[in-house]
């Protein structure tokens, strides 16, 4: 069992003391469970952290019987698809784990950032913990973009036409680092290969080596919680935060409750509705990729869409519709950029004034708002919507300097609430 | 707090978003027809399959489908499957189809296309709907046409069934301001052998072993997910137990 004396491993009998005076395992262990001091008052927000950690390791397990099973070539990918739904045993849930744990991925994932917007969790000390997580994001979007053209169906082939065609907009160098990305003059086996590779192999390390770094900035800053005290600011006569418990074992029981909640959802939708209403397996991707025939209407995976929506949002003019695409990045930038925008004195939104909290709600349903335009097609009154919404995220970002300094605020308790029950 | 309305607010336009999905399946413009099927009616799969075989099999194939897959699903003793399976040799061959990919270019402008995966992509409303509304028209090369898929290249395989439907047309002011002439609605024209409740009975059958073949696994999927969600309240009852119990100490 691990010590909580931590120098002595010398002094260990047995195989964890061979161990531990050879490797920190103790010495991990206590710093990163069993002695990470957590708030005690973390809410409903505070699962999908976890549960994001849940998914990346399903992701790469299922993921690994997949790649058994599959052949990244432009003629074998969708009939080896069909293999592993219809041949390989249980392949048809190890397929459903992933598509669906795909979209699961980014639904935790965006909570867990909500949560962060809501509890200031990226201001002081904790931005470059954001910085990592916006990485992780990042990173998370090129993986989901890079396998969703592996079934090789005909929104596979498209949307991937689409998005690569976005770099063609760069002035001068676009056209060759297009077919720098393909690897060809259009999508091909070729560029299928190297998705493949990225998708299997390179990506997944960089996802990997950034959670790794996130959960060691979270755990040398500590864990915000609902309330944005600062918990070490009040330690016992034992150096411990009073506020604090030790995640182990209080938060692994509380995230294993957490998990089986997540499971019951996700569960019901990978054995009930694994098409996911359309939205996760879309109904043209039942067709295979035919450059000939575009499908009838394109939009991205619905975690795309709102960045699809601003992308469309922006007219074309000097020549040129590069204004979509820079728009399009400058509003992930802006997501990094939030530990500098938001000047507010106070981290939670608890403690705000109604201006934050009206501002947030606002950037929900935008944010809402622009995934559900931009699934629709650029027709009748759609366009206008999307601009006003775009127009309106960037408002909530370029303006929070301002707005953030100018609200109210009230007292910040010295501890946090909680009730015991 | 205000956080927690807008929160819900935001959530109740998600909501939205799904409901609004369901609208957007049919982009042909014609309004489809409910197909009415029940993927647990194995002796209307068994009819479906029948169907399938000597009227879509001659040019359609289903690649990904194996024979004694169809079999053991449906209900079918192997024995019986060679009365069936008229194309391959062995059990665990795939329904290919009878007809060479490069004639059926010739002969229809494109290749049949493969059935295994048509439910999936386009819905059973849409292949119902397909199969209940082709109607005459003699600008067409095979003298009919069709509601679900103007201008289909597939000729009317069922009419020794159905019968020819005529349409009625009438005049219509597009947004251009200039009459056109639509299908109205369908009536019956030259009679088949069988009467219209049971050539949409058999539509009906053959609609059903096209979604299954779509998917094959799925009615089990089901079953097994209705022990997995029972397993998993269990599971996640004891797990809220466990943690109120450890969750006492912190005060």
């Amino acid at each position: 069992m691990a010590s909580t004396e931590p120098n002595n491993a010398a002094q260990q009998g047995g195989l964890s003391g061979w161990i531990n005076a050879r490797f920190p395992l103790d010495k991990m262990l206590r710093e990163h469970v069993t002695e990470y001091y957590a708030p005690k008052n973390f809410n409903v927000w505070y699962y999908f952290g976890a549960l994001s950690l849940f998914v990346l390791v399903l992701q790469l397990v299922t993921g690994i019987f997949l790649t058994m099973n599959y052949k990244p070539s432009a003629t074998e990918a969708f009939g080896a698809v069909e293999y592993i739904m219809r041949d390989v045993e249980w392949g048809w849930l190890i397929r459903y784990l992933h598509s669906t744990g795909a979209s699961a991925f980014f639904i935790v994932v965006y909570l867990h950032m909500f949560r962060a917007l809501m509890y200031g969790s990226y201001k002081a000390p904790r931005e470059l913990l954001w910085l990592l997580g916006m990485g992780i994001y990042l990173a998370l979007m090129a993986e989901a973009f890079m396998g969703y053209l592996l079934p090789w169906g005909n929104m596979s082939f498209w949307g991937a036409q689409v998005i690569v065609s976005l770099f063609g907009t760069i002035p001068v160098v676009g056209d060759g680092l297009v077919e720098w990305i393909r690897g060809d003059y259009y999508i091909s086996d070729i560029t299928l290969n190297r998705f493949f590779a990225l998708h299997v192999v390179a990506l997944p390390f960089v996802l990997v080596g950034l959670v790794v770094a996130h959960i060691l900035a979270l755990h040398e800053v500590g864990s915000n919680n609902p309330d944005g005290v600062e918990i070490k600011k009040t330690k016992g006569a034992d150096g411990k935060p009073l506020d604090g418990i030790p995640f182990h074992p209080y938060y692994t029981v509380k995230d294993t409750f957490g998990l089986g909640v997540f499971l019951l959802v996700f569960c019901g939708i990978v054995f009930f509705k694994p098409d996911g209403w359309g939205l996760f397996l879309e109904a043209p991707n039942f067709e295979p990729a035919n450059p000939m025939q575009t499908p009838p209407h394109i939009a991205p995976v619905w975690y795309f869409t709102p960045f699809y929506a601003i992308l469309r949002a922006v007219p074309s003019f000097l020549g040129t519709q590069i204004w979509g695409v820079l728009a399009m990045f400058g509003a992930i930038v802006l997501l990094a950029l939030l530990p500098w925008l938001d000047k507010s004195p106070v981290k939670s939104m608890r403690y705000r004034g109604p201006i934050s909290k009206i501002a947030l709600g606002i950037f929900v349903i935008t944010f809402v708002m622009l995934g559900y335009l931009g699934l629709k097609p650029s027709t009748g009154i759609y366009p206008m919507l999307a601009r006003v919404f775009t127009a309106i995220y960037f408002a909530y970002f370029l303006l929070m300097p301002w707005w953030s300094r100018m609200d109210s605020t009230k007292p910040v308790p010295e501890r946090v609430t909680y009730d015991a029950h | 707090m205000l956080t927690k309305k807008t929160f819900l607010a935001a959530f109740a336009a998600g909501l939205m978003v799904f409901g609004a999905q369901g609208a957007l399946a049919n982009t042909e413009g014609v309004e489809l027809m409910d197909a009415g099927n029940d993927i647990y009616n194995q002796p209307s799969l068994q009819r479906g399959a029948r169907n399938f075989v000597n009227y879509c099999l001659g040019c359609h194939s289903a690649k990904y489908v194996r024979w004694n897959r169809v079999a053991a699903d449906l209900g079918i003793p192997e024995g019986d499957l060679k009365l069936l399976q008229f194309t391959g040799t062995a059990p665990f061959d795939t329904m290919q189809s009878g007809m060479p990919a490069d004639a059926a270019k010739r002969w229809f402008g494109n290749a049949p296309p493969d059935m295994s995966l048509l439910a999936r992509a386009r819905g059973t409303d849409y292949i119902y709907t397909f199969l209940m509304t082709f109607y005459a028209d003699d600008s067409r090369p095979h003298g009919v046409n069709n509601l679900a898929l103007p201008g289909t290249a597939m000729p009317h395989v069922l009419s020794g069934l159905q019968g020819v439907q005529k349409a009625v047309m009438k005049s219509h002011t597009g947004e251009d301001g200039k009459a056109v002439s639509v299908v109205e609605k369908l009536e019956a024209g030259d009679a088949g052998t069988l009467k219209p409740e049971e050539y949409a009975s058999f539509v009906r059958d053959t609609v059903n072993f096209i979604e299954y073949i779509g998917e094959p696994i799925q009615t089990k999927r089901r079953d097994l997910g209705v022990w997995v969600i029972l397993f998993l309240l269990v599971f996640t009852g004891f797990a809220y137990l466990l943690k109120k119990e450890y969750w006492k100490d912190v005060k």
